[in-house]
């Protein structure tokens, strides 16, 4: 099969963010960036349908600047055979843009199945790959937690709050990917070898005028800092006594 | 008249909790336009008794879209549904909840309309012809203030985030039929219920969420007990915990998993990893347990209690139920 992995380049979650002076974004000093956690399930997954269903190709596509060519050589160390760099300074905060960059590379490209995350750390808005399913005109599974395809045609399961569905979809298709679908490789030294002299080709992504700009971005109000009421069985009453009183939760 | 439509998601036969949420923020953003907010509701034959409900929370028209074939989350007609009746016109903005169909309505919309769309956000009004939000943003740890320019813009409203108030009026009613999307891509061929009569994580006033800390599997009875006696909560868990096969991946909560804002959140031998507090330190009023008191979770605790887990918590059970006795 031909597939094809949009995948997004973010910090590390663990990091304590800073605004930038301009207002308008974070301060990206000494964060550490890396291939989304959620785009690298995308990535595993592909892989390992194409190991499964025997020759095909697996190709790598992200919109942003120069750095995310790093990200690019990450998925191939992991196995992925080729990447697209669609270019832009800066990634707008307008989904349906990213979409329509993305949409205008992979239309016509022959591919069977497109995976995202199924949303990225940043945002977590989740827009991108099913704005670009619907641009392609293509199905669309949203957030799947468990993905099969044979004979033409996909099976998925998307948990649905408190419930799941099982669905059937033809082919070609998006797919967003949840957690817990698969584990992500760890690159080989082999594998980055090899990524070094795998195709990476850059073009410049066709964003149009993005309609949602940042206006601020500000850090949340501190909580007020916790509080131990007390040790063991013996601090129960009082707890009930705050949750009654103070918190009127109970 | 620049009006705002909104969808209100079902469930069996009753409109979730942020569906209400929606209502208020789609009320909000026609007060500031001077426009009117028309609820679409869509379901089985019947879902339309939801109007008077939609009405109390300050809809002035309902659309109702009943058709048997919405028994199950028939995504791309709906989709088609909302679109046929956004583009019949006169809206500005188009809003419904950030849950798992929201996700997959509001993108598409986006597409199909080619309307800007911001996801997840927990307050919005009109700036001028520009439409604001608040949308938290890396794992809640920071707030973006985000502008939508364009004649219309798609909305999803981040459960818990908005509070559902009454606006009553009587809507006018209109009937509307399901559109068709054509031949159908995808197909739901089965739904597995999570059990008779849950509460769902989004939804719930008081959630009681397990870690490592009750060391097996089997200990998660306890938390399950501490949940039955507040009677309106939900079990929720951390990364480990699911990783680990104690829990289904659906119960965990955390930056990866659900985010969730609820009244109450009790964590029982929970250690508070970034990743759970991102999921989860938005709740109003947090209660920690754990046995180590340089636990990070106490740092956001509003009242924690330093102990065995396996003790403290049945007490705590005991004393919840005798609380709830004396209403």
């Amino acid at each position: 099969m031909k597939i094809a992995v949009c995948i997004k380049r973010t910090p590390d979650s663990e990091s304590r963010f800073k605004i930038a002076t301009s207002g308008v974004s974070i301060d990206e000093t000494g964060l550490k960036f890396d291939l989304d956690d959620f785009a690298s399930y995308a990535v595993e997954v592909a892989l390992q349908l194409n190991e499964k269903q025997g020759p095909g190709e697996t190709v790598v596509i992200a919109v942003g600047p120069d750095s995310v060519q790093e990200t690019l050589r990450k998925a191939m160390s992991m196995g992925v055979d080729r990447a697209v760099h669609l270019k832009t300074d800066v990634v707008p905060p307008d989904g349906l843009a990213v979409a329509k960059a993305l949409a205008a590379e992979l239309r016509g490209g022959g591919y069977d199945v497109v995976l995202f995350g199924k949303h990225a750390f940043d945002t977590s808005a989740g827009v991108v790959g099913t704005a670009t399913a619907e641009l392609l005109g293509v199905a669309c599974v949203t957030a799947a937690s468990k993905l099969d395809i044979a004979g033409g045609k996909g099976t998925a399961r998307r948990e649905l709050e408190g419930a799941a569905e099982t669905i059937e979809f033809t082919l070609p298709a998006v797919v967003t990917i949840d957690e817990g679908i698969a584990r992500p490789r760890y690159p080989s030294l082999k594998g980055i070898m090899a990524a070094k002299k795998k195709p990476l080709e850059t073009k410049p992504a066709q964003l149009g005028a993005p309609r949602v700009k940042v206006k601020s971005m500000q850090l949340p109000p501190d909580r007020p800092p916790g509080r131990i009421i007390g040790e063991g069985v013996a601090a129960v009453p009082e707890l009930i006594r705050l949750l009654q009183t103070e918190a009127k939760v109970l | 008249m620049p009006h705002i439509l909104v969808f209100a998601e079902t469930r069996g036969d009753a409109l979730r909790k942020f569906a209400l949420e929606a209502v208020t923020a789609a009320r909000a953003l026609a007060d500031g336009l001077g426009g009117e907010v028309h609820a679409l509701v869509a379901g089985p034959p019947g879902i339309a008794g939801k109007a008077a409900q939609l009405g109390q929370y300050g809809a002035d028209v309902v659309v109702t879209v009943e058709d048997a074939s919405l028994a199950t989350f028939s995504r791309e007609a709906i989709a088609a549904t909302i679109a046929e009746r956004a583009r019949a016109g006169g809206y500005r903005a188009v809003v419904l909840g950030f849950s798992a169909q929201g996700r997959d309505l509001g993108p598409r919309l986006a597409a199909k309309l080619d309307a800007p769309i911001a996801a997840d956000v927990t307050e919005a009004s009109m700036s001028g012809d520009a439409i604001v939000v608040k949308h938290p943003a890396y794992a809640n740890k920071v707030i973006v203030t985000l502008e939508l320019s364009g004649p219309l813009a798609i909305l999803s409203t981040r459960p818990s985030a908005i509070t559902a108030a009454e606006k009553p009026r009587t809507p006018r009613i209109e009937t509307m039929a399901l559109a068709s999307p054509g031949a159908a891509k995808v197909t739901v061929k089965e739904v597995v219920e999570g059990g008779k009569g849950k509460i769902d994580l989004g939804e719930a006033p008081v959630i009681i969420s397990g870690g490592r800390g009750l060391k097996a599997p089997e200990n998660f009875k306890l938390v399950e007990e501490l949940a039955a006696a507040f009677g309106n909560a939900a079990v929720g868990a951390t990364r480990a915990v699911t990783d680990e096969g104690w829990r289904p991946h659906s119960d965990q909560i955390g930056q990866t998993g659900r985010q969730v804002s609820p009244q109450l959140y009790v964590a029982v031998g929970i250690s508070g990893a970034i990743q759970h507090l991102a999921g989860m330190r938005t709740s109003r009023t947090i209660v920690a347990i754990n046995k180590d008191k340089d636990a990070p979770i106490f740092k956001v605790a509003d009242y924690g209690i330093v102990g065995d887990v396996l003790e403290i918590v049945p007490a705590l059970t005991t004393a919840v139920r005798e609380a709830k006795s004396h209403h």
